[in-house]
């Protein structure tokens, strides 16, 4: 009570002293949280310069030359191009398909451990910090972590890396979909569990209509970055497109012309799925507001 | 010193203000009546060029406002204060800040982004709450604020930016009946001590013959009354609204004096 009253006898000199602290306090932590920011930059550029076998600034004119040694290369040998490219083309269909299928797999994943890890909408609330710290940890694991592991238990090719990718996808969606399944109306799941709906009911008809446009955009966005990772994968033995560009990059110049061709496969098909996945998302976001 | 000739908005095919000719030629406190869909919001969208005009123009002071780009245009809204139905507050940020916000067309873009504003612009703040009796919110967020706190706190945002004009879109179409009176009466003030022209779009007549000098009327885009309140009869109400003969001030009235008088629904239908 009488705290309540000291308030509203505030006189506006008090109110100015107050709030201009208040200011004061706020401009001071950004003003320390610029200089950390600074600091860190500066000093985690030094270290990772001490490091570098090379050094950076060394470094740094010679940036152009291997890119330079492969486009001569290419264009020395541009007659062959078309024929390279349709060889790596079954190549490629295994990278988008490992992409595909373990996008599609990680998207169910995420959405069953999203909504049981957001408040509100978990079915056992008490296990809430349980599926989070799940989809954590599947998130914080690198694919190709997950992917070496698996290659040496199950051999090389694409389940492994599909498996690898799924994983760290439903981490990763779990994240993103709770996120917008928190701002999600409560007052439908409620109209539904007022007909004596079931959870998995509640879930499918209440909150998944609402949240289902940024769902779908967040799982294109996955795709497309699946399509990179899958293709990095094959690096480590998992097939596809990557494991013909390791192969034509570790033997050095003379096959300069089939890793131009591989690039310009990886490079065309993630420019079309791009442009492909950001005009659908488009028009789900904004459809969505009309 | 305003003058707007034959102000025309068309969205499509549907004209929503249809060629406007209001001659102003002192600060006066204005009221704009109308159904909804009768072409007020638009009309002070144009006025503040928050939309543009399909063609027509509008004259303050002998400059063209119709015709300002870029730098111009922003100048002349921050000469011209704009207060809207759902207040638009920054909701995160605290009300002090939301005051400040009236001096962005002053100020640095650079310094403005990192919240840094003078010392003498705080005050000026304070004092303007203080003027309008919500001092003691001035360090919360605007979000925790009842609507008429907030809609107080987006006319101190109008008044920090120093207007000439204050356009307000139905100020008080989303609060309850005191708090409505509160907010009429701050706006009231504002137009007689300081001696600031004030357009206010209202949906009830009462209010527009109780605080207002002078009072137009809009139906279907035009301008169809245009007078003093004591013209304003109930014929003329009737047309503007396009009501039939049981139309009765009561029935778009929210004082709360008049819930007395439409208590019994007959005596509604015999005014």
């Amino acid at each position: 009570m009488t705290a309540l009253d000291t308030e509203v006898a505030q006189s506006v000199g008090d109110i100015r002293e107050s709030y201009l602290a208040q200011v004061g306090r706020r401009r001071l932590y950004s003003g320390l949280a610029l200089l950390i920011f600074v600091v860190l930059m500066v000093s985690g550029f030094n270290i990772a310069d001490e490091r570098n076998a090379g050094g950076f600034w060394e470094g740094l004119h010679q940036i152009g030359d291997y890119p330079g040694e492969v486009l001569t290369e290419a264009w020395q040998k541009r007659a062959d191009l078309p024929g390279l490219i349709s060889e790596f083309f079954p190549a490629l269909v295994e990278t988008v398909n490992i992409a595909a299928v373990s996008t599609i797999i990680g998207a169910v994943g995420g959405l069953i451990l999203s909504l049981l890890g957001t408040r509100g909408l978990a079915k056992w609330p008490r296990l809430i910090p349980l599926f989070r710290r799940v989809s954590d940890i599947l998130r914080a694991v690198p694919e190709i972590v997950i992917a070496l592991v698996l290659i040496f238990i199950l051999g090389g090719g694409p389940v492994p890396a599909m498996i690898a990718i799924a994983l760290h996808t439903a981490g990763a969606l779990a994240k993103m979909f709770s996120e917008v399944a928190e701002n999600a109306d409560l007052k439908p799941v409620q109209g539904l569990a007022s007909t004596g709906a079931t959870w998995t009911q509640r879930m499918m008809l209440g909150v998944l209509p609402q949240v289902a446009p940024n769902y779908v955009s967040y799982t294109l966005l996955r795709f497309e970055i699946n399509i990179r990772a899958s293709a990095i994968l094959g690096f480590v033995g998992a097939g596809g497109l990557g494991y013909e560009l390791r192969n034509a990059m570790a033997w050095g110049p003379g096959r300069f012309d089939e890793a131009a061709a591989i690039f310009i496969l990886l490079f065309s098909t993630i420019v079309f799925f791009d442009q492909v996945s950001s005009r659908y998302r488009n028009r789900l976001t904004e459809g969505q507001a009309q | 010193m305003l003058s707007i000739s034959g102000l025309t908005k068309q969205f499509g095919d549907k004209i929503a203000v249809d060629s406007a000719n209001i001659q102003i030629d002192e600060p006066t406190m204005i009221g704009i009546i109308g159904r909804s869909g009768a072409g007020k919001s638009t009309l002070l969208r144009m006025l503040n060029r928050l939309s543009d005009a399909s063609s027509g123009e509008i004259l303050f002071e002998g400059e063209d406002v119709t015709a300002m780009r870029g730098a111009a245009r922003r100048q002349w809204q921050s000469r011209c204060a704009m207060i809207f139905q759902q207040f638009n507050l920054v909701p995160r940020m605290d009300v002090v800040s939301n005051v400040l916000h009236g001096t962005l067309n002053r100020r640095s873009t650079l310094a403005t982004v990192f919240n840094l504003y003078p010392r003498a612009d705080i005050h000026k703040a304070i004092d303007i709450l203080d003027r309008l009796g919500i001092a003691e919110q001035a360090p919360k967020r605007a979000e925790a604020l009842s609507g008429g706190q907030q809609q107080r706190v987006a006319i101190a945002r109008a008044l920090m930016q120093d207007p000439a004009i204050i356009l307000a879109d139905e100020p008080i179409a989303s609060l309850d009946p005191m708090n409505a009176q509160v907010v009429m009466q701050s706006l009231r003030d504002i137009h007689e001590e300081d001696g600031r022209m004030v357009i206010a779009n209202l949906h009830t007549l009462d209010t527009a013959r109780r605080y207002c000098d002078r009072v137009i009327g809009m139906r279907d885009g035009r301008i169809v009354f245009d007078g003093t309140p004591a013209q304003l009869t109930t014929g003329v109400a009737r047309d503007i609204y396009g009501a039939g003969a049981d139309f009765s001030e009561a029935a778009t009235s929210t004082e709360i004096e008049t819930l007395d008088r439409t208590g019994d629904p007959k005596i509604g239908v015999v005014a």
